[in-house]
């Protein structure tokens, strides 16, 4: 796609919560377009810059759901920094597999995973540098506001693609029904 | 007396109709597609799942249980019927527990094929995460409650057709659930069999079929390629 490059570049920050890194694969999945990408925007906070935390920002793109204590502190970090926030993926758009768990009480499942299960130690791990788990998994906007949805697990390198560049030339993005996946 | 022809108006479109028959039905055999879930013309409406919501001569019904009438204006493709239509579609999302990336009928799913139809990006509402159960006594099919959105066709067809009476809907709002007829309320223990008409009308992936999942790769599934809405199947319900 031919587009004139912006006057300034648009910052963009990532992040995976919990997820499996794969809507970040799908975003290398755009292959070549990358080149293009950089082109127009400059990639803060992610786990492709390998920075850890975020300046003001233009755009997020986060995967995966909400899980655990350090989750809710960076989604939070990002809707502080970030004009627009991007729910990336199953995960992020409604709780997706991590979201499974929701129907179990978390300390049994700590319990039946760390004490029940032959080979463990009896003991919950309680280091206090461990992020502790929410109750339930939550999908990104029942924890903060977010402007746009990009479903599917993963979302395809072409819907990427296509999401990202409507959003940074101020098109209301759209997805075509091969794009539009939930699965 | 000059005879009336036997025509409503769809969306603009002129639809023909034999005496009897409901919008809905007249409309899909006119190839006008009215999203619809819990509808088909196999078995008598129920008109609970409110997809097939139309505004007749300016006032709202369901499609699948009003009777088509000469000279009727009806509105179904309007920006404001397909919001509507949207927002019943995340209220089924978030009410069930509906993991697509990892269910077998992904890709077969009316429920799924109609939120990509109406481009439904996200879920919404708060979700209720209701644990529901999963009964896999039965050797040849599985009954996930998880996916049910409650529509009563495999109670319709277990009755109407099947004559067995296997299924009902039992509880109320978030509790209501699918109950299987038998002295034990397992499925394996009914007189449900794999041949019967109840097993392959479910439109969701509640009702599935053993040993056969993901036997279609993706790419070849029925609402891959094309919108529910432009696949020449959706009249007729495929497993």
């Amino acid at each position: 796609m031919n587009m004139r490059p912006p006057m300034k570049k648009l910052k963009v920050a990532t992040a995976s919560l919990s997820g499996c890194l794969g809507c970040h694969m799908s975003l290398l999945d755009i292959d070549e377009r990358l080149l293009e990408l950089v082109k127009l925007v400059e990639f803060d906070r992610s786990p492709i810059t390998d920075i850890k935390s975020c300046g003001p920002c233009d755009i997020a793109l986060i995967e995966g759901a909400v899980c655990n204590s350090e989750n809710v502190h960076v989604l939070r970090e990002l809707r502080r920094n970030c004009k627009m926030l991007v729910a990336v993926g199953a995960c992020a758009v409604t709780g997706g597999l991590p979201a499974q768990r929701n129907r179990f009480d978390v300390g049994e499942i700590l319990e039946r995973c760390y004490c029940e299960m032959p080979g463990t130690q009896s003991k919950v791990p309680d280091d206090p540098e461990l992020p502790l788990l929410l109750d339930k998994v939550y999908p990104l906007n029942e924890i903060v506001r977010v402007d746009y949805f990009i479903p599917g697990c993963p979302p395809s390198g072409d819907a990427l693609w296509k999401y990202l560049t409507d959003l940074i030339s101020g098109r209301m993005p759209r997805l075509d029904y091969q794009s539009f996946r939930f699965d | 007396m000059t005879d009336i022809p036997n025509t409503f108006n769809l969306d603009g479109e002129r639809i023909h109709f034999e005496p009897g028959e409901t919008i809905l039905q007249a409309a899909l055999k006119a190839g006008h597609f009215i999203p619809h879930l819990c509808a088909n013309p196999e078995f008598t409406p129920h008109g609970s799942c409110k997809l097939c919501l139309v505004v007749v001569n300016n006032r709202s019904g369901s499609a699948c249980v009003m009777k088509a009438l000469p000279g009727l204006e009806v509105q179904s493709d309007t920006p404001d019927l397909n919001h509507r239509r949207r927002t019943l579609l995340q209220m089924l999302f978030v009410e069930g527990n509906h993991f697509c990336p990892g269910c077998e009928k992904s890709g077969n799913c009316k429920l799924q094929a109609l939120a990509y139809d109406l481009e439904m990006f996200n879920d919404h509402f708060t979700h209720f995460f209701q644990p529901r159960e999963v009964d896999a006594s039965h050797p040849d099919f599985f009954l996930d409650r998880n996916r049910c959105i409650n529509c009563e066709l495999c109670v319709r067809a277990s009755r109407e057709v099947d004559g067995k009476n296997v299924f009902g809907i039992a509880g109320r709002s978030l509790e209501a659930h699918i109950v299987v007829n038998s002295p034990t309320g397992l499925l394996g223990d009914s007189t449900f069999a794999k041949t019967d008409r109840a097993a392959e009308v479910c439109p969701v992936g509640a009702l599935l079929p053993k040993e056969v999942g993901f036997r279609k790769p993706i790419g070849a599934r029925l609402y891959d390629s094309a919108p529910i809405s432009q696949t020449p199947t959706a009249v007729k319900e495929e497993v």
